[in-house]
Order: structure tokens, then sequence, then C-alpha cells
């Protein structure tokens, strides 16, 4: 569904962020991107939706070639295309309804947008997502009255609301204290099964990662240096992507060995509401 | 007993902060210098004493007046004037505002390309290298006495002063908030309206009503070398000796810009 092909990256001040990466990712797919700062995580999502330009290499994207594409033509691509951010990026000052009809502008024209005349449906759907992400009290306050874990339920409702094919999630839950990091990761990951979409997540926390996605690519200086599940990132290949480290209760291994301890990811699972009890749903939804 | 009494402790460490020059032969010798230029510069001042006295006499002459202002006699220059500044003022600062704004987004580095930020960079520069004595005589010349000069002189002015905070008020916007709508396919008036609009305006309105008292304020200035307004009255009024109507308009003006002051500083607070 997403193809990239050969992906380089040379920013003008010489640094290499990105070493010919190959990827593909098909629907529904739901992949963890994770590796040490500076591995050039950002740089490849921001390459897909074209915030940062690519140096050389193709994307695709149900066919359709991302790169070479230019102004009109980018922009009706990029509405297919949702970006969720580490610091949740919304217009501050705008209100909450605002900033998730924010996501509807690249399919409507400037004075419709101008004058806040959106479609019936646009608004709809909108409360509709805000309902789904719970935050639906919050629609006339202002993005800077929010919380974090609020903040981040817009931005997802905005990045939802654009009807992408594929989510581009950039450290979502990095500013997020650990309890509000779990639940935003399990909405995240709901959603996407929801409808089917695909999701790149860029993400620091390997464990938190390997608690939720099905594939994990490990990325250092700027090349793939892991692609597989998250049972088989074992401490080697923790070392591998992120160096040398202690990865005791990291890696899948570790913990299997050292049954008779309560492992972190026994003691994280009480924390994390789980799809499948309705309480822990609701949880997630209404909080 | 407490630690320094511990016998065989070393003595308490000394700490100053360091002198801004360092080398203690170039502080006092700039300071040494600077007292000598000075004594210099104040003994080459020439004081003529006998006109200071004679002037001693205008200078009372003119406190006197102020201890009386008349009102009434010139109440319909007075009147007028300050009908005309204030008129000059607001369409100069509307003028101002909204020819500022397209300035100021060239004039951003984050927004506009290299050629385009250093024509606006250079209009501002312009627009703000003259005092506005200066720029009204220009415009004097050119449109001849009257308010038409004043309300070019002020907007000219004020384009270059608005521009310049705006701008570095743009370059200084959250770059995320900027990418996230880009990321949603906006446009580019989208993105300045749902990006960089919401981030800058609750500033650049308060910009424009502080800029509103500064024009007022310079009207009265500008009136002087003949560009309209209440300036022209007062001026009338000093060339002819009719200092008791000028402490009237000078007194009008001193409250009205106070009044100015206080309501946009009240619309002010409320916005942000």
């Amino acid at each position: 569904m997403l193809t990239i092909e050969q992906l380089t990256k040379r920013y003008s001040t010489g640094d290499l962020a990105l070493d010919s990466v190959d990827l593909q990712v098909t629907k529904g797919q739901v992949i963890a991107l994770i590796g040490p700062s500076g591995a050039g995580k950002s740089t490849l999502i921001r390459c897909v939706n074209r915030l940062v330009e690519p140096t050389h290499g193709r994307i695709w994207l149900n066919n359709e070639q991302i790169t070479g594409l230019r102004s009109r033509s980018l922009r009706r691509m990029r509405c297919r295309i949702g970006m969720i951010f580490q610091e949740y990026a919304l217009v501050e000052r705008l209100t909450v309804m605002e900033n998730v009809l924010s996501g509807r502008l690249g399919y409507i024209g400037f004075w419709r947008s101008f004058f806040r005349r959106f479609p019936e449906t646009d608004i709809e759907r909108a409360f509709d997502l805000l309902e789904r992400v719970g935050i639906e009290d919050m629609v006339d306050k202002r993005a800077d009255a929010l919380s974090g874990g609020q903040r981040q339920r817009v931005g997802i409702a905005r990045a939802l609301i654009q009807n992408p094919e594929i989510l581009l999630i950039d450290e979502p839950t990095a500013s997020l204290d650990p309890k509000t990091s779990r639940q935003i990761m399990q909405l995240i990951v709901d959603l996407c099964r929801e409808s089917g979409l695909a999701a790149i997540i860029n993400i620091h926390d390997v464990q938190l990662a390997m608690m939720f996605v099905e594939r994990v690519i490990g990325l250092r200086q700027g090349r793939v240096v892991y692609d597989g599940s998250p049972a088989q990132l074992n401490a080697a290949r923790l070392t591998e992507i992120y160096g040398e480290a202690d990865w005791t209760g990291t890696a899948r291994e570790e913990q299997d060995e050292q049954r008779d301890l309560p492992t972190s990811a026994e003691v994280i699972v009480p924390l994390i509401e789980l799809p499948e009890t309705g309480v822990g749903r609701q949880r997630v939804v209404g909080s | 007993m407490t630690l320094l009494e511990v016998r065989g402790s070393p003595p308490p460490r000394q700490w100053r902060k360091q002198p801004f020059i360092v080398n203690p032969w170039v502080r006092w010798g700039l300071y040494l210098g600077a007292l000598v230029y000075l004594v210099l510069a104040i003994g080459s001042l020439e004081f003529n004493w006998a006109r200071i006295i004679a002037g001693m006499d205008r200078g009372a002459a003119f406190i006197a007046g102020f201890l009386k202002p008349d009102f009434t006699s010139r109440w319909q220059d007075i009147y007028e004037g300050f009908l005309e500044s204030l008129t000059m003022t607001v369409v100069a600062t509307v003028i101002g505002v909204l020819l500022s704004i397209p300035v100021a987004l060239g004039a951003a580095r984050n927004l506009a390309p290299l050629p385009v930020y250093l024509v606006c960079r250079g209009i501002i520069a312009v627009s703000r290298a003259f005092q506005e004595i200066i720029i009204a005589i220009v415009f004097v010349a050119m449109f001849g006495f009257g308010p038409l000069a004043g309300v070019a002189t002020l907007a000219f002015s004020s384009i270059g002063f608005l521009a310049k905070l705006l701008a570095e008020d743009i370059e200084d916007i959250d770059r995320q908030q900027v990418e996230a709508i880009q990321a949603t396919g906006a446009s580019w008036l989208q993105i300045l309206n749902y990006a960089i609009q919401p981030q800058v305006a609750a500033r650049f309105i308060g910009l424009s009503l502080y800029r509103l008292d500064i024009n007022f304020r310079e009207s009265a200035v500008i009136g002087i070398v003949g560009a309209g307004g209440i300036g022209a009255t007062l001026n009338t009024a000093i060339a002819r000796y009719e200092y008791d109507s000028a402490a009237a308009v000078l007194l009008c003006i001193i409250a009205v810009v106070l009044l100015v002051e206080y309501s946009s500083g009240f619309l002010r607070r409320r916005l942000l």
C-alpha cells in the first residue's frame, strides 16, 4: 500500500538522515519505527507527506507516486495522509472544533474555511470523532485550555477527519505520562483496526511499542537494521539498533528467563485498559 | 562545635564577580578617558548669560500664559484642529495597518523567499530611517500644507513600525502548528489563516492600538511643519504670542493623549 524505495535524505548541513531506506507497509498494518534520537525516524515519516523533501528515492501510496508531485496534486495527496505530532501541534488559540475541522482544509476552498462555513457532513463527522476520542464536551474550548492527553485526542481527531489512507504518527506519547501514553496508544491502535488504517508510529519507548504493534522497524543512522515482529526483538537486536546497554526487562527473552521475578511487562499490564474488557474500553474513551 | 572550628580546615575560599573588562589597565584607562572627555566637553560649551537672562522674560510670559489658559477665544480653531488630528490619526492608522500586513508577511524570513524578503525589509528600513518630522516636511513639499500630507506621513511611518514588529512576531511562531496545518493539505492562504493568524493576531491588534496613540501624539508634532491638525493650531497660537491659547491647546493634547492611551491600554488588556 505504502512503498518506499531507496529513500535518501541529506540535509543541507551535510547530515545524512536517511540512507536508501526500503519499506513496504500493507493495508491495515500498524508499524512501530524505533531507533535512537537522530536515527532519522522523524525525517522518514516527514518524507512521506513531503514536509521534508527527500534527496533521492521514490514513495508510492496505492500506486500513486508521492515523490515528484507539485503544489496542487501534492496538497491533494496530503489530504490522504493523516499526521499526529509529538507535541500535539494544535493551533493553540483556535477552539477544539476549529482544530478538528482544520483536518478538512484540503477539501474546501479558502473563503469557506475563512468564514468557518464547513459542510454539514464535516461538522457531523467532527462531532462523531470527538465523541469517539472522548472529548465531546470540549467543542468550544480553546486548545490551550486542554490537558496533554486531551490535546492528543484532538490531534487524533484532526488526523482522522481527513479520511486518510495511512497515519503518520510522530512520538505520540513522548509528552504524556505513562498512563495517558498507554491510553493514547490503545486508542490509536483501536482506531486503526476499526477502519483498517495503516500507521507508522515513531516511538522512543520500546516496551510500549512492543505491546501495541505487529511489526517493528529498527532504524540506526538512517538505515533499517531490524524489520520483524516485536517477539523477536531480543537484547542482541536492541543492541544493534541502539547500541550497548542493559536490556534486561525490555527484550522478550530476558523476561522469559526471569520468571520468578515480576517483569516490567507484568507490572505494566494492569495499567493498560485492554480493549476486550468493557470497563477498559470505557475508561480509554472517557478519561 | 561547628565545622569551621575543626582544626586544620582550609581558610574559606574567596569569590568575586569578574569585572566586565578584565584587564585593569584598559578598565581604568577607559574610565579616565571618559572623565577627561566629559570635562573638556563641558568646557567647550558657550554660555551666553545675557541671552539667557533676556530669555527668562519670555519664558516667564510663556509660563504665565499657562497659568491662565484661554480656551474660549480660539475655541473654534482648537475644536477644528482636534477634529482634523483625530481624523488624520484614524485614517492613517487604518491605512498603515492594512499596508503593513502584506509588508510584514514579505519581511518574515520563514514565509518569504529571499528577494521578497529583501524588498520588504527595505521598505521597513526606509520607513523607519526617518523621524516623522522629516517625512512630514517631504510630504508637505509634495502635497502642500494640510492634513493630506499629515495622513501620508503617519501612514508611512506606521507601516515601518507595524510591519517590523509583526514580521518579527511571525518569525517567532511555533513551526509545529504550521507543519500540522500544512500536513492536512491546506493551501497557502489557509495556512496563513489557520496556523499563522491565530498565533499573531492578538499581539498585532495590541500593536495597532499602540500605534493609534503614537499617531495621535505625532499628529500634534507634524502639524508644526505644516501637516495640518492640532499641531497647526498650536503653531499659529505660538507664532501670534498667544501663549494662553497655546496653553489651552497643550492641555487639550495632554487630556486626549491620556484618554487614548488609557482606552487603548484597556482594550489591549482585554484582548490579550
